[in-house]
């Protein structure tokens, strides 16, 4: 490992955890310890399996695609997140998303993103078409619809009930339920483990199929396996705090411009510290700044919406 | 050229075990057949070159004899296994391929993509004797000086010896090469021929390239298919096929063939 490199980690590493401890610990005062503590430690902890989630997914996806302005979010999982939120409280009412435990939302929830993205999958890899892009492109297709049918139902319930909707449309690192987290880090590390032998393959896969297929990857099998490990991830992370769309995009180019290595161990441990340092830091910033007056995800979105254009005015001009 | 003399001179060097293999294969895209009913067999220790006009499938031939395509029917067998019986790695020990179109999307070093070769040995930890293959196929292909440049730094001509050298380092009896020829200059060309020559004579490698110089193809090739709308017009040793007659049924064009230093040479410019 060059220099360089050793000191963007060693630097990453000390600005997630001074900011992570501040977040903790800011403003605590001895009366409220107890209360905030344990809120609070729920939140970061939240914020570091979903900011690892999404990062190491949208790494992987890139380097699938073969493309670095791509995020799973394309395949439209958010918007079926949306979708089945909404449907929730155009058929149930407000008082069918309250009285459903945050269990059952969130079982309902993963369990429809990551059928829908499998649909997709096999949809891909049953006949002659085995495009990449023609995935994409049917997943924009359905997010499309997803989006259509969320606004359809939006503006025909009651704006009291719309606004329970507003809530769960940006993410929210605050008031998470500890026994989502517990269930989201168990499938998270199975996930994890399920991923961990194909992982020595992502160097070479950056090469693209032909290299890939020449150098002895089992490609088909390996991208169908990769392919269920982003849906798992973006589908928890989605499930637990709401939808991210520009954060994963985000934090794996900042990782890329920094290390400018092609290396996935690399590449995966910086993206995972930037995802965390940009969460921590934008919650703080969100409640310490802000006052609340602005959703992180909004920041996010406005940031990451920023940088991508920059990145899409950088290719042109190359 | 010497060494094509040479060749001639000791036809007994090619056994007549037929190595790498395909049956009455056939491919269609959408319904449109690429590549019907071919088989065709390649010798071991031959360097062989695929001819023919554009779009007689030789590239999509080449791809199923790589595995870098299905095939519809038929059957494609490397040193007697089918191909598709082979477990991944161990095909690529085997059979290494080099397409035409080469787009890397990351930056890479040429170092760096040469060392990619090695990964159906080693996968991502490379011992010291798989840098000696990488550090060997940078010699051979005169990369040495420039190992340490990125791809998007390099000529069109040094981005193709590279890639070559990566196959190289992958150590494979069998190199299948889609057009290497392909935005080289003269001198490169030839010297990435000579190159091909001497892995056939040295190394005892076994060599498929698609060609469209039919002079480096009459020059170097022991043996050659002619491909024409999907399949083999004719095939054989490289004497028998550079001839008008066999010429004019493979590109609809009379061309004449001179002898220069013993080499048979198409004159078709005129």
């Amino acid at each position: 490992m060059q220099r360089r490199t050793k000191w963007i980690f060693i630097i990453l590493s000390v600005l997630s955890l001074v900011l992570t401890v501040t977040f903790l610990f800011i403003g605590l005062t001895p009366e409220g310890w107890d209360y905030a503590l344990p809120r609070r430690g729920r939140s970061v902890a939240a914020i570091i399996i979903v900011g690892a989630a999404i990062a190491f997914s949208t790494l992987i996806f890139q380097t699938i695609t073969n493309n670095r302005i791509l995020t799973p979010s394309i395949i439209g999982l958010d918007s079926l997140y949306m979708l089945v939120q909404t449907s929730l409280v155009f058929f149930f009412g407000t008082l069918g998303l309250v009285s459903m435990t945050q269990g059952t939302n969130f079982m309902i929830s993963i369990a429809l993103m990551v059928g829908f993205a499998l649909l997709l999958y096999t949809m891909l890899f049953k006949g002659e078409q085995q495009n990449i892009y023609f995935l994409l492109l049917v997943g924009i297709i359905f997010g499309t619809l997803f989006s259509s049918l969320s606004t359809f139902m939006q503006v025909l319930i009651d704006p009291n009930e719309f606004q329970s909707i507003q809530n769960r449309m940006f993410a929210s690192f605050s008031n998470i339920n500890v026994d989502l987290l517990w269930l989201a880090c168990i499938i998270l590390l199975l996930t994890m483990i399920y991923a961990f032998p194909y992982l020595k393959y992502l160097d070479t896969l950056s090469l693209g199929r032909d290299h890939a297929v020449n150098l002895g990857i089992p490609y088909d099998k390996v991208v169908r396996r990769y392919l269920i490990i982003i849906a798992i991830m973006v589908s928890v992370s989605t499930a637990l705090v709401g939808p991210i769309l520009f954060l994963g995009l985000l934090v794996v180019n900042v990782a890329r411009e920094m290390l400018s290595t092609f290396r996935h161990s690399q590449l995966a441990i910086a993206s995972v510290l930037v995802s965390i340092v940009a969460l921590v830091g934008g919650t703080l910033v969100v409640e310490r700044v802000f006052a609340f007056s602005a959703p992180l995800s909004v920041i996010i979105n406005f940031v990451g919406g920023a940088y991508f254009i920059y990145l899409l005015l950088r290719g042109t001009k190359n | 050229m010497a060494m094509k003399m040479l060749e001639v001179e000791k036809p007994t060097v090619h056994t007549e075990v037929a190595a790498l293999e395909v049956k009455n294969v056939s491919k269609a895209f959408d319904g449109k057949k690429v590549v019907e009913d071919v088989s065709v067999a390649v010798n071991k220790g031959t360097l062989t070159s695929f001819i023919g006009p554009n779009g007689a499938g030789k590239s999509t031939l080449i791809s199923m004899m790589s595995r870098l395509l299905d095939h519809d029917t038929g059957e494609v067998f490397v040193e007697g296994k089918e191909i598709g019986k082979y477990k991944s790695d161990e095909l690529a020990k085997k059979v290494s391929i080099l397409k035409q179109s080469n787009n890397i999307n990351i930056r890479l070093t040429i170092r760096e993509l040469v060392s990619f070769g090695r990964f159906p040995y080693s996968k991502n930890r490379l011992t010291k004797d798989d840098w000696a293959f990488v550090e060997n196929a940078l010699d051979y292909m005169n990369l040495r000086d420039i190992q340490d440049k990125y791809l998007d730094q390099l000529s069109g001509g040094q981005r193709q010896r590279a890639y070559i050298a990566m196959v190289l380092a992958q150590d494979t009896d069998y190199i299948i090469l889609d057009e290497p020829l392909n935005n080289l200059d003269m001198k490169h060309s030839v010297q990435i021929m000579k190159t091909l020559r001497q892995l056939c004579d040295e190394l005892g490698k076994t060599i498929i390239i698609v060609v469209h110089d039919i002079n480096f193809a009459s020059c170097y090739s022991d043996d050659i298919v002619a491909m024409k709308d999907g399949i083999v017009v004719e095939k054989g040793h490289c004497h028998d096929i550079i001839n008008p007659t066999s010429l004019k049924n493979i590109y609809d064009m009379d061309i004449n063939i001179e002898e220069v230093n013993c080499n048979k040479i198409c004159v078709y410019f005129t």
